[in-house]
């Protein structure tokens, strides 16, 4: 069993000034096995006074961090897509913004068969979603700030936990609404037939 | 050392100094029986020596000294015998000043001492004092000092344990109940002291009583701040540890005078009080000058200090720089906490520290300031509702400021930081802090960089109680205490400013902008202008941190006067979105006039899609040309132009608000920019993406399948010319991943209906990319082929579907 924490779209300072309290004291170290994070933290900063920079804030929770760029991050190492294995599934991240119509399912489809990937993790429209697609899983961590999107209205800060069990994936999804964290459960199975791919 | 030696060896020189002891004990009372005054003194002279030993811990030491002691009753007894047969107790106490060696000497005269005080031959205050001067001379002689430190403090106390003695047995005036403490502290070290001060009985007993002690407190505490001096440098740690554990020995010394009964309000005010600040000022030790400062206040009674707050006070500032005065001062205020009285205290506590401090003009400036934060530390804790008085107290900080320059002392600046950070500490709420006037004020005589400490330490307090700001007379307020942080002060450009903090501290400013919020639209839009006001005097290096949040916190407004259709009320409402997007634009123009270009387009387009929503055609189209604008002219870079691009077409492709003229301009241009881009590959990308442009799902309007077509047979065209290019340059098959992009294109409008893509077409792009991969099978090409294998997988997987879209697909072989 392995924990993997997906979030995204954070866009801290420009339309957040911090991750709700409420995240941070639910997400510690030692917990997670991996981090992906579709982008758009914003600051860069190395901090080393007071305000835990996100990037540090996350590699303390977690050293496995994988994160892919957002338009409005300014490190240009991120990348713009990436790829991963963990266990059985193959997962791919991207921001999303690339994929014009922004957050439309069957455009993000052609990104999945693109990366060729089981879970396909992108964000851009700050609205959760997990949706089981054509054999795979697509899945939009929403933003872990609650950032204003021109997209969405009214969003709520949210993130995913992913509990990958062999072929089992289960997506907790953390949505907090008026202060509470409500946590929501959604199951995958990955379809045997699709990894006999030749 | 030899302290540490081991137990058996101090068995044996315990057995050897009661052997020394009891022989010469012997010849001595060989003496005495004889009435031979002379031998007498040579052989407890020479017993006496036998104390002379710094070899023995405590345990023994003691042990050995009692044995003396013993013997020294039938001395005394002797000397009382004595006098009765006609010696006077004078030349007894001239006769043993001959002894040789310190230690017995000392001994010696404390005995005769005590048959003198009885004798009353002479006031025994007088006799007191000399053997007072007679120990506290001991002392000073550097040999004792350094070899008998220890031992001369014993001495101390036993040479008072045989006075105490000796004025209890003449019960007349004074009881000194001696105890004798064997006090094993720090394992080795032995502390002999006279513990308990008793009742005096008559009006000047008490006068003499008084003086001994302050005396006796006097020279234990010299030598308890010289013990640190003495011995060897590396064991300074370890001599630090045994000063503070012989502390409470000298400390006594107060308890003893606060028991004394005579001791009364006016005998403190002017004997005590003075006398024992003179040596804690005097002594210029921190540890002893903090614990001290704290013995006074913990053993001498509330009232007393109340009435002498100003002698206090003013000690303080004379106190080493080191010692920590607040903390010695809120102790005492904390003591006057319960008091009923408490009302009155500040205004005297207020008084008192003005006098003290008008009175001392030479006073460090850092002095007069820890006073005030010892004053504000005890306001906030005593009235915490009284805002008045905490601004009272900064307003006399203010005025012992004004008129001097700004203050460069490092250790002033703390005080002051330590001064405003006590009341945000203490309300957890800056709104109350903003409403002290005098906050400000005080701010203005900091240095530039401590203002910006200042100012972090403020949004830090802000930012973990999670305080909303909710209007804009307290935003500007606010902004006025961090202008350190918001725009540069005159004179400090040269400065020498760190990138990284510089970075840091504008992120928190931008953070501290999500913290100002009225649920009021007219409210909120005030607000958002203060912060403009005051963002835009930033300077080009600090509006990319300060304006997003601004935009984005107006975008919030203008979203929430959506939902209350604010705009049909009519003309004269003053908060409507039309407003808001006039001021937004004017914001974002500063920001692209830095080079903060590609922000300010990301922005632009944030507005574009918010006036969309709010169905405002001028001002969304005003916003996009802004943002080609930008494209054009200032956006160079090939990476960022394909992000930039791509943001305009997902933007556009989501905006309903435009008429069909204004739709082509801009889709015209997006189009066109797309296949100006640098990189074919790129190209290819941003040219299929505009295809979305002229097919939106949930529109009526807009469904037109042969622009789609054009765009999608453009980026075919683009895709066949970098695989050319790729032949040409590097020998090798171009991107064939391309292709399949544009195939999956393909299938997606084909599902979607769009009447110009036919199953034909499909069929004819899989045949192309199938002969594509199959002309090249010497690049390996993994991740086109997974990519291919996949999207035909799809095909098959719709297919299988049934129903409309399956036959849909019948046509397509894979």
């Amino acid at each position: 069993m392995v924990l993997v924490l997906a979030l995204g779209d954070l866009h801290i300072p420009h339309r957040a000034p911090d991750l709700p309290a409420k995240f941070k004291s639910m997400l510690v170290p030692g917990k997670i096995q991996h981090i992906i994070c579709t982008g758009n933290l914003c600051i860069k900063i190395t901090s080393r006074h007071s305000f835990q920079e996100i990037h540090d804030y996350l590699k303390s929770l977690c050293p496995d961090l994988h994160i892919t760029r957002g338009e409005y991050d300014e490190d240009v190492q991120y990348p713009d897509t990436k790829t991963l294995t963990i266990g059985q599934f193959k997962l791919g991240l991207c921001h999303g913004h690339q994929v014009i119509p922004w957050g439309d399912l069957d455009s993000l489809a052609m990104l999945q068969r693109q990366l060729d990937v089981d879970i396909l993790v992108t964000g851009h429209t700050h609205q959760f979603k997990a949706y089981k697609h054509e054999g795979g899983v697509v899945i939009n961590p929403g933003s872990a700030t609650g950032a204003y999107s021109s997209i969405t209205y009214d969003v709520n800060p949210s993130f995913v936990l992913m509990d990958i069990d062999g072929l089992r994936v289960v997506v907790y999804a953390h949505e907090l609404i008026d202060g509470e964290v409500k946590v929501d459960k959604i199951d995958f199975k990955k379809a045997s037939t699709n990894q006999s791919a030749p | 050392m030899m302290l540490d030696a081991g137990g058996e060896d101090e068995e044996k020189w315990l057995a050897e100094g009661i052997a020394g002891l009891q022989h010469n004990a012997f010849y001595m009372h060989r003496a005495l029986d004889s009435n031979n005054l002379r031998d007498a003194l040579k052989y407890s002279a020479q017993m006496l020596s036998e104390l002379r030993t710094s070899r023995l811990s405590p345990h023994k030491y003691y042990e050995l000294y009692m044995r003396a002691f013993d013997e020294l009753r039938k001395l005394e007894m002797f000397f009382k015998e004595e006098t009765k047969r006609g010696c006077t107790v004078i030349d007894l106490y001239e006769l043993v000043q001959h002894a040789g060696n310190i230690l017995p000497r000392l001994y010696l005269l404390c005995t005769v001492g005590s048959v003198y005080i009885k004798s009353k031959e002479a006031p025994a205050k007088d006799i007191l004092k000399d053997l007072c001067r007679n120990v506290s001379w001991v002392f000073n002689i550097p040999f004792v000092v350094s070899s008998l430190g220890v031992i001369s403090l014993k001495s101390v106390g036993i040479s008072c344990l045989i006075l105490v003695r000796s004025m209890k047995d003449g019960g007349n005036w004074c009881g000194w109940l001696g105890n004798l403490e064997h006090a094993s502290v720090g394992k080795r070290h032995c502390m002999i002291a006279t513990q308990k001060g008793m009742v005096a009985r008559d009006g000047d007993g008490v006068i003499d009583a008084v003086e001994f002690v302050l005396q006796n407190f006097t020279e234990m505490n010299k030598l308890w701040v010289r013990m640190q001096h003495q011995g060897p440098v590396r064991e300074k740690e370890k001599r630090e540890k045994e000063r503070s554990e012989l502390r409470d020995l000298v400390g006594k010394n107060l308890h003893v005078l606060s028991q004394i009964d005579g001791v009364d309000l006016d005998m403190y005010k002017e004997t005590v009080l003075p006398r024992v600040l003179e040596q804690v000022v005097n002594c210029k030790d921190d540890l002893a000058q903090h614990y001290l400062m704290d013995c006074i206040i913990q053993v001498f009674p509330d009232e007393y200090h109340l009435q002498t707050l100003e002698t206090l006070l003013s000690a303080c500032p004379q106190l080493q720089p080191t010692v920590d005065i607040m903390t010695v001062l809120s102790q005492l205020m904390e003591r006057f906490c319960p008091s009923f009285f408490k009302w009155k205290l500040f205004s005297k506590l207020s008084h008192a520290i003005g006098k003290v401090i008008d009175s001392q003009p030479d006073m460090p400036i850092v002095g007069a300031i820890s006073l005030y934060v010892s004053l504000l530390t005890f306001t906030l804790r005593v009235h915490p509702d009284r805002l008045d008085y905490v601004d009272q107290v900064l307003g006399s900080c203010v005025k012992k400021l004004s008129g001097k320059p700004r203050i460069e002392d490092n250790k002033a600046t703390k005080q002051i930081v330590a001064l405003l950070s006590a009341p945000v500490e203490k309300y957890n709420d800056i709104d109350t802090a903003l409403k002290l006037s005098n906050y400000p004020r005080v701010m203005d005589h900091l240095d530039h960089s401590t203002k910006k400490v200042m100012a972090v330490v403020i949004i830090q307090s802000i930012m973990k109680n999670n305080t909303h700001i909710s209007t804009a007379d307290k935003v500007e307020a606010l902004f006025e205490l961090l202008k350190g942080l918001i725009k540069d002060m005159d004179g400090t450009q040269d400065e020498e400013l760190d990138e990284e903090d510089f970075k840091e501290e504008q992120n928190s400013v931008a953070g501290l902008v999500h913290m100002f919020y009225n649920d009021d639209p007219e409210e909120m839009l005030q607000i958002i202008c203060t912060v403009r006001k005051h963002i835009l005097l930033g300077g080009p290096k600090r509006l990319a941190f300060t304006v997003p949040p601004l935009i984005f916190s107006a975008l919030k407004l203008v979203r929430s006067l959506q939902g209350h259709d604010g705009e049909a009320v009519g003309e004269d409402v003053p908060t409507t979105p039309k407003k808001i997007f006039q001021i937004l634009n004017q914001t974002i123009e500063a920001l692209s006039s830095v080079p903060s270009s590609e922000l300010a387009l990301r922005l632009y387009l944030q507005c574009a899609e918010a006036a969309n929503d709010c169905d405002l055609e001028p001002v969304a189209y005003e916003f996009f040309t802004q943002a080609f604008i930008l494209y054009e002219e200032e956006v160079a870079d090939s990476k960022a132009q394909v992000t930039a691009i791509h943001l305009i077409i997902g933007t556009l492709q989501r905006m309903n608000v435009f008429g069909v003229e204004n739709r082509d301009t801009l889709t015209h241009k997006a189009t066109g920019y797309s296949a100006k881009l640098l990189k074919k590959p790129d190209q290819c990308r941003a040219v299929y993406a505009c295809s979305h442009l002229f097919w939106v799902d949930d529109q009526d309007g807009i469904k037109d399948g042969e622009r789609v077509l054009l765009c999608l047979k453009r980026a075919l065209r683009i895709a066949n010319a970098a695989q050319q290019m790729a032949n040409a340059a590097r020998g090798s098959a171009g991107p064939v991943s391309l292709f399949v992009e544009i195939l999956n294109k393909y299938l997606y409008f084909f599902e979607k209906g769009n009447p110009q893509i036919t199953s034909a077409a499909i069929q004819g792009l899989i045949e192309l990319i199938v002969t594509e991969m199959q002309s090249d099978n010497s690049t390996a090409r993994p991740a086109a082929d997974s990519f291919f294998a996949s999207t035909l997988r799809y095909v098959q997987f719709q297919k299988q579907k049934g129903g409309a879209v399956g036959e849909r697909y019948e046509h397509i072989k894979v």
